[in-house]
């Protein structure tokens, strides 16, 4: 399956790109972020995170399919 | 009418206001959220923000539709920037008319308190040390539903 991913802010300087495609056996936004947070070393722990799915804000645990985009959400600070 | 903006460009405020005016108006309140020079003891020369654009502007939309719902108000807007910033410059304007004044502040009250807590926009404070940081207002939440809320900076 593939994701697209786009980076913001921490992640996205923790990763060193802003936006991705990965080829993953993750079945959930859960498994994809220990994933990648395995590969890029975020600092950020899932429980300090939002994910949205297709610019909208979803589940850790719904089930993602092939070309789906996930953002993950650090904490934010708009205001 | 409700009507969320990102922008990387100064805000016109005389065009944000008169987009609100309504002859069932009868107050009109705004807030406006400044650059300030020190955040938590630390002097701050700039900052920049950053947004998720398409679900920022969505959010923002519903949190507008939100305030309309729930306080009954004519027309409410709010612009928020995106980009590089110095201290003094807006950071985000809300507008709102409605019948009476209760209910115009109140919903200006409710709109600025949902966006620091639900928009995924972030903040990276520049310090005149040369220093930065990435600064969380809370986790995503909702303000007016007793979660609570702190400012600390955010792991980086």
């Amino acid at each position: 399956m593939r994701v697209n991913l786009q980076y913001f802010a921490q992640l996205r300087e923790q990763a060193g790109i802003g936006d991705e495609v990965v080829d993953t056996s993750a079945a959930t936004p859960r498994e994809l972020y220990a994933e990648l947070r395995a590969r890029h070393g975020f600092s950020l722990s899932a429980d300090s995170l939002k994910v949205a799915v297709n610019e909208r804000f979803g589940d850790w645990q719904q089930a993602l399919v092939d070309g789906d985009t996930v953002v993950f959400v650090p904490p934010v600070a708009g205001g | 009418m409700t009507h969320f903006q990102l922008t990387a460009a100064p805000v016109d405020l005389a065009a944000q206001r008169a987009a609100l005016r309504d002859p069932r108006s009868g107050g009109f309140c705004a807030f406006e959220g400044w650059v300030r020079d020190e955040n938590e003891g630390r002097a701050v020369s700039g900052l920049e923000y950053e947004a998720y654009a398409p679900l920022a502007i969505s959010e923002g939309e519903r949190i507008l539709d939100e305030a309309m719902q729930r306080y009954g108000v004519t027309a409410a807007s709010a612009v928020h920037r995106v980009g590089d910033l110095k201290v003094g410059d807006l950071a985000v304007w809300i507008g709102v008319s409605a019948p009476h004044r209760d209910e115009a502040f109140r919903a200006c009250r409710y709109i600025i308190d949902e966006i620091k807590q639900r928009l995924p926009i972030w903040k990276k404070e520049h310090y005149l040390d040369g220093d930065t940081a990435w600064v969380a207002c809370t986790h995503i939440g909702h303000a007016h539903a007793g979660h609570s809320h702190a400012h600390e900076p955010a792991a980086r």
